[in-house]
């Protein structure tokens, strides 16, 4: 099931592999083996698990296949593979990351890479000549998310990719809120791309995983000895759960996505609401761009109360929303993002990028989206009377 | 629990997960799935938000691995290498490591391949020498690693004589108790700091998950591997946490018919014509004999095995039937690798043979298979 004509719905459904060649079964069985006999003394495909698995092969295809790369790489979370990508860099090297991205990723740049000599300097990238501005000798890489996370701030990728060819930088891009299905970045220029699969692509919030990919032969290599030397990897049963995940993923970011179409609306016109954060919005600064890049606004939003007294009641309302971080399950989820997802980010840096506290982030999921906006409606006016 | 304390080891692992889960007294402990946690309110927690900072599965894993090697907080790993990664990320650019010479092939990779480039410099040396251990010790040096039994010669390093020296130079003293687990030799009686596994092996035992351990003896080092372990995310998953302690449960009877199979093993290759030498602590004349009886409980399953030819070991090789060629080690199946062409074909060459890992040593790991039919089966295939 491979070919360059072949349409997403359709590697989702059989990706790279999808049978098992010895008995014909409609799945391939999960290979929990750690090593592998060489018969005739002679080694064959697979040799030791962390290099190599059938599980892991049939994910790693299949995100090579979505997103056009040469490789995929999968691994034990959507940080690992931010650190395993990042391993291109050496000590030294310089990085340029937008202000506003995902926690766990500032901790990573601001608290772990600084020791081995790698330092970042976060700027506001819907802005390219901040981007142009912050470039030193020793900048080796652009450190990209888009939508940002939780403002939904939009980059010009075709711009970024622009600096980083006239400046022989490195673009690393963070396409887990978009995935390949509504942004396939790959064929605008971008070397690496990240995913956390814990989100969308894994679907059901009951594993956490990592995937990059690239469409250079080049860095593919450097990422495959890497990947590993690191040992980082997803284990077996994760990677079948993930395949598993892949299948429905077009159905179910195309229900998502209109479940968060149809509350965008209808918190817009709440009273309660002060600001709704989605760039699908008519007047959303980066809407050009996002859809000259992107084929749809996504699954998440996020929107800020008037009054953030009412931050606990709504989340004490609440039914149907799991109240939790993380993203992109079949079940909606709630995320207070001040004390959640982007809780390691010092009180002050939030607050100058406009992360306050009254600020909530939705994940929606694929319930029926009248549920969801009635449950949602009960908490909103409780505070009221 | 809390007659627990009083236990034995095999006591202890028998009874990992169990009476943990309350809902349900499940015996067998469950399998937590679930990337993420439902907060009852604004700035409150079950103890659980998202599994890469903490999940129940893995935490009744890690608090057992700790108990068990005596240390304050144990983290667990989606790979040995993933949980060395971890620890190396410890560092700073500019640091120093000693690291044992007779090592693991991936190790050696992972500290000239990436950990170089961010700045980490090492230096290899024979960790069975004391003295050669502190000869390369530079005011930049952080910490010592070392493997005993060395892989894949066995030799043996002095773990009391190489605590002090650590002490006195205030180095890092990381032991990667691989090879003879807990059960077998515990480094913080000798004063390691950390401890590291490849849990692949004797402490998954069955070939079938891939796993690493870190193991602090202090709080505050527990607590910073803690904060890398979460930050990198290089974590075990739950289903494999769950294997993991599944497999504990009978490590020490594993370790047991380990230890009896090898040193049987290793008498019949020393009578045998096509073998010149036979690395194993068990044997009376290896030098790391009388030091490995006073630190370790027993000389774990794993055995070296040098023969007259290089055709000699390529024949073994295809020619065993019952014990698999293949990677790895520490399974309940019998498996020989070629070290120089795989665990340590990394090494380069001239370096590789410099410590004697030529294409005619064989590395054993012994099964608990009878031991009459792994003597029956090298037998045939030394013909």
């Amino acid at each position: 099931m491979t070919g360059k004509n072949i349409r997403p719905a359709t590697v989702l459904v059989h990706q790279g592999r999808d049978r098992d060649p010895a008995t014909g079964a409609a799945n391939i069985p999960v290979y929990l083996s750690s090593t592998y006999h060489h018969f005739e003394g002679r080694a064959g495909e697979y040799d030791y698990a962390r290099s190599g698995n059938p599980n892991r092969d049939q994910v790693e295809e299949a995100i090579a296949l979505l997103e056009g790369g040469v490789q995929g790489f999968a691994y034990a979370s959507g940080m690992a593979a931010i650190g395993g990508a990042l391993c291109l860099l050496k000590s030294g090297d310089h990085l340029i990351a937008p202000d506003d991205l995902y926690g766990g990723t500032y901790r990573y740049l601001t608290l772990v890479l600084p020791q081995q000599g790698i330092e970042t300097t976060f700027v506001d990238m819907t802005d390219p000549q901040q981007v142009e501005d912050a470039v030193r000798p020793e900048t080796r890489a652009l450190f990209l998310e888009t939508p940002s996370n939780p403002l939904f701030k939009i980059t010009d990728l075709r711009a970024m990719v622009d600096i980083a060819r006239r400046r022989g930088l490195l673009t690393l891009l963070d396409n887990t809120f978009m995935t390949p299905l509504l942004q396939p970045t790959l064929p605008l220029g971008i070397d690496v791309v990240i995913h956390s699969a814990t989100k969308f692509l894994g679907g059901h919030s009951d594993l956490l995983a990592g995937l990059v990919t690239t469409a250079d032969e080049e860095l593919a290599k450097r990422l495959k000895r890497q990947h590993n030397a690191m040992g980082a990897a997803l284990p077996p049963f994760d990677c079948f759960l993930l395949a598993r995940g892949l299948k429905t993923l077009k159905v179910r970011l195309e229900a998502a996505q209109n479940g968060a179409l149809l509350l965008c609306e209808r918190l817009m016109d709440h009273p309660a609401v002060a600001r709704v954060y989605f760039p699908q919005l008519a007047d959303h600064p980066g809407r050009a761009i996002h859809f000259s890049q992107a084929a749809g606004p996504g699954a998440v939003l996020s929107f800020e109360l008037k009054d953030q007294k009412q931050v606990q009641p709504l989340l004490e309302t609440v039914k149907l929303p799991i109240i939790a971080p993380s993203l992109g399950g079949v079940e909606t989820i709630l995320t207070h993002c001040w004390s959640m997802s982007h809780a390691a980010i010092p009180a002050s840096v939030k607050n100058s990028l406009g992360i306050r506290e009254s600020l909530l982030r939705i994940s929606v999921g694929i319930e029926d989206p009248g549920d969801l906006w009635d449950d949602l409606v009960q908490g909103l006016e409780r505070f009221k009377r | 629990m809390s007659t627990s304390g009083y236990w034995k080891t095999a006591s202890r692992l028998t009874q990992i997960g169990v009476g943990k889960d309350e809902a349900t007294g499940a015996i067998s402990y469950p399998i937590y799935p679930s990337a993420t946690y439902r907060h009852p309110a604004v700035g409150e927690s079950t103890g659980f938000d998202y599994t890469r900072s903490g999940n129940p599965t893995r935490q009744v894993l890690e608090d057992s691995l700790a108990e068990l090697e005596g240390g304050a907080r144990a983290c667990v790993f989606s790979s040995g290498m993933a949980a060395l990664t971890t620890l190396f990320l410890h560092f700073r650019a500019g640091d120093h490591l000693i690291v044992s010479q007779d090592l693991y092939g991936g190790t050696y990779r992972i500290l000239t391949e990436i950990f170089d480039k961010l700045g980490l410099r090492a230096s290899y040396v024979d960790t069975t020498d004391t003295a050669a251990v502190i000869a390369v010790i530079k005011p930049e040096s952080r910490a010592l690693l070392v493997e005993t039994p060395g892989n894949p010669l066995l030799g043996i390093a002095d773990l009391v004589a190489l605590g002090e020296a650590c002490r006195e130079h205030k180095l890092l003293f990381v032991v990667d108790n691989t090879f003879l687990t807990p059960v077998l030799q515990r480094p913080f009686d000798f004063g390691a700091d950390v401890v590291v596994h490849s849990a692949t092996k004797y402490l998954g035992g069955h070939n079938d998950l891939c796993a690493g351990v870190l193991v602090a003896r202090d709080e505050a080092l527990g607590e910073r591997l803690y904060f890398l372990q979460n930050s990198t995310g290089g974590i075990l998953s739950p289903q494999d946490c769950w294997l993991l302690m599944r497999s504990l449960k009978t490590l020490p009877l594993r370790l047991e018919r380990h230890c009896a199979n090898a040193l049987k093993v290793a008498q019949w290759l020393c009578l045998h014509p096509r073998v010149s030498s036979v690395y194993y602590p068990g044997l009376h004349d290896h030098p790391g004999h009388a030091l490995s009886q006073r630190q370790a409980n027993g000389f774990g399953g794993m055995l070296s095995f040098r023969v007259d030819s290089e055709t000699t070991a390529c024949r073994v090789l295809k020619r065993l039937k019952l014990i698999s060629f293949a990677e790895s080690l520490g399974g309940v199946e019998s498996l020989m690798t070629l070290p120089a062409v795989q665990t340590h074909g990394d090494i380069p060459e001239p370096e590789r043979l410099r410590l004697g890992i030529c294409e005619r040593l064989l590395r054993f790991s012994v099964g608990i298979e009878d031991v009459d039919d792994i003597i029956a089966d090298l037998d045939q295939a030394l013909e």
